[in-house]
């Protein structure tokens, strides 16, 4: 039943385009696509956006939606499942937004796919929201170069740096590590002298960062924020490479550990 | 039925499987009390970082200990308040991920529901009706229980919960997190009668609590004792005794003129101030007089559990009561406001 179905599939991602397919120049990595049916769930900002990957067909939803993530997130699932017509059984791997960015948001995400393969016995892809992001900006913007950057709160910003794969397969490379670092404090990417996309809301503290590290800034977009089905296709990424972990390991990333002080 | 009943509305990560003919199969906790006394209290943020890391593990320590498979369950209940948003989160997604993949229903419990049916667990369960005292750092509750989700509130506290008493006055003292278990280990040691406190709002009718001014007797005392260089060991011990037979002394009051009220000879006591030896002691005294009986949870379901969520869970559950598609948590959530469990229509 479940092999039949999947041959379905097969059919539909030949005559469909598939999105993370179209970078590629070899068609090997396509192959290894073949047959994975992943989930992937963000709500790490304002944004709560589920995305299935079949095969290179990508089915998505996204919601503006604050501080109703526990509201909105399961009958979006549900929701996208019945779309593509499967059922949680048929699911290869949950991919979830690990973080940074808000606290409560990322465990929403953490916890419901614990959950989901805890059930399913099915492994997970923690993905980083910031390189969600900078795919974001290369799908949306055609960008090549990308600094993702969150509005941290307390005056500060989660930031990191990506660009595309230079071998033109799919995925992004990563140039400087993501950290959460004051404005002001920030240094230029090593690399990024020209031609960058700044993507996310971090960059609405651009008057507070030092004048060195806007050098080559061609285009911005403060208003994007992480969405599942750029987050699906890194997954599929990872699961085609065997990045997974146990559903015990799909914990946030914060980023920020400094949370509280300690009693005089 | 069986039921998996996940706890995670503070600073105690609990998981229990209750199967509705054999009862409790297996339950697990883990505590963040160690991380938290660093803080002097429970620190939100902290607690729900640690449950998120903490919840697996404990559901397949439970499936272990029970024998079972996780295809085995048949229904998941949740804590979905009231507690610490974040924490209850924690919980909420984790259940309804998991109910979503097992392809079975899953509820939202309310926290004092499962504290107030806690000694269902035990061998000799009560009866309805009976009057409940819950009793714990954040709640002080006397309530009329006619039947499951069936609640009034007779009385409550108007300021501090009790075990938030004893967590202040343990600050007072020196004394490490949580309070009540070192208040209580101190007042051991102390005389009676060295100082008498007030009973707090028992010069009066009515079912209501009030333990600001009872902390704020505690500071007075201590700041004289500071002042005539008299706050020696024993003056500590004397001070925490005095606190503590207050404390316990006004509860015991207010519970006998509770089923007094009522005509009820059933009294629950839980929460987890209802650990508290001298509680019971003197509960013990007060009930023997009206001919009453007394219920406490195993000492180890006092505090926070996985138990109580899957006991109180399962009795809804097997009711046809379940959620609807999405997952809720309720940081504030009267209990007078439940109702008796409800099946759903298309169940």
């Amino acid at each position: 039943m479940f092999l039949a179905w999947s041959g379905q599939l097969c059919f539909l991602s030949t005559a469909g385009l598939p999105i993370m397919a179209s970078l590629a120049t070899e068609s090997l990595n396509k192959l290894k696509h073949v047959m994975s049916i992943l989930l992937a769930l963000d709500a790490s900002s304002s944004a709560c956006s589920v995305a299935l990957w079949l095969d290179g067909q990508v089915y998505s939803d996204h919601v503006i939606a604050p501080r109703e993530h526990t509201r909105r997130l399961m009958p979006m699932v549900d929701a996208l499942l019945a779309e593509a017509g499967i059922t949680p059984a048929h699911l290869d791997a949950l991919a979830y937004g690990r973080g940074p960015g808000s606290f409560t948001g990322i465990r929403i995400a953490a916890g419901t796919v614990q959950g989901l393969a805890f059930g399913l016995d099915r492994p997970v892809i923690p993905v980083s929201t910031l390189e969600t992001l900078a795919a974001g900006a290369v799908r949306i913007h055609g960008a090549t170069q990308v600094i993702p950057a969150f509005d941290a709160r307390m005056n500060e910003i989660y930031v990191a740096a990506y660009r595309v794969k230079q071998t033109g397969l799919p995925g992004l490379e990563s140039c400087a590590g993501e950290q959460v670092i004051a404005p002001e404090l920030l240094e230029p990417v090593a690399g990024f002298s020209s031609g960058w996309f700044a993507a996310g809301s971090g960059w609405g503290l651009k008057e507070r960062m030092p004048e060195g590290c806007l050098v080559g800034l061609e285009g911005m977009d403060t208003t994007m924020e992480p969405d599942a089905r750029d987050m699906a296709c890194l997954a599929a990424d990872a699961f085609a490479a065997g990045n997974m972990m146990a559903p015990h390991e799909a914990v946030p990333v914060y980023l920020r550990d400094q949370v509280t002080s300690r009693r005089q | 039925m069986r039921v998996l009943g996940i706890e995670s509305s503070c600073d105690e990560t609990g998981v229990a499987l209750y199967d509705t003919e054999s009862g409790l199969l297996a339950d697990a906790l883990f505590s963040q009390i160690d991380m938290h006394a660093a803080y002097g209290g429970v620190v939100p943020e902290l607690a729900s970082r640690d449950h998120v890391r903490r919840l697996l593990p404990l559901i397949q320590q439970v499936l272990d200990d029970a024998g079972m498979h996780r295809t085995d369950l048949d229904a998941i209940a949740y804590t979905a308040g009231p507690g610490l948003v974040g924490a209850l989160m924690v919980g909420a997604s984790t259940a309804h991920g998991m109910a979503r993949a097992l392809n079975i229903p899953v509820l939202g419990v309310h926290h004092m529901e499962g504290h107030l049916l806690a000694p269902m667990l035990e061998d000799n369960p009560p009866a309805f009706p009976f009057v409940a005292l819950l009793v714990s750092g954040g709640h002080t509750q006397l309530v009329q229980v006619e039947g499951i989700g069936q609640y009034t509130l007779m009385g409550e506290s108007v300021d501090d919960a009790a075990g938030e008493a004893f967590d202040k006055v343990a600050k007072m003292l020196d004394l490490p997190y949580p309070g009540g278990p070192s208040v209580s280990a101190l007042a051991a040691s102390g005389a009676p009668g060295r100082f008498r406190f007030p009973r707090p709002m028992t010069d009066r009718p009515g079912l209501d609590f009030s333990f600001s001014g009872l902390k704020t007797h505690t500071m007075t005392t201590l700041k004289a004792l500071v002042r005539d260089n008299a706050l020696d060991e024993q003056a500590r011990a004397d001070v925490a005794r005095a606190f503590e037979e207050a404390v316990v002394d006004t509860l015991a009051i207010k519970c006998r003129r509770a089923l007094k009220a009522t005509g009820y000879r059933r009294l629950v006591v839980a929460g987890g101030v209802s650990a508290n030896k001298r509680l019971r002691d003197s509960l013990g005294n007060a009930l023997h007089a009206l001919s009453a009986e007394v219920f406490y949870p195993h000492p180890r379901f006092c505090t926070d559990n996985g138990a109580m969520i899957a006991l109180a869970g399962a009795l809804r559950l097997s009711q046809g009561e379940h959620d609807t598609g999405t997952m809720h948590t309720t940081p504030r959530w009267p209990l007078d406001t439940l109702q008796a469990p409800r099946a759903h229509e298309d169940s």
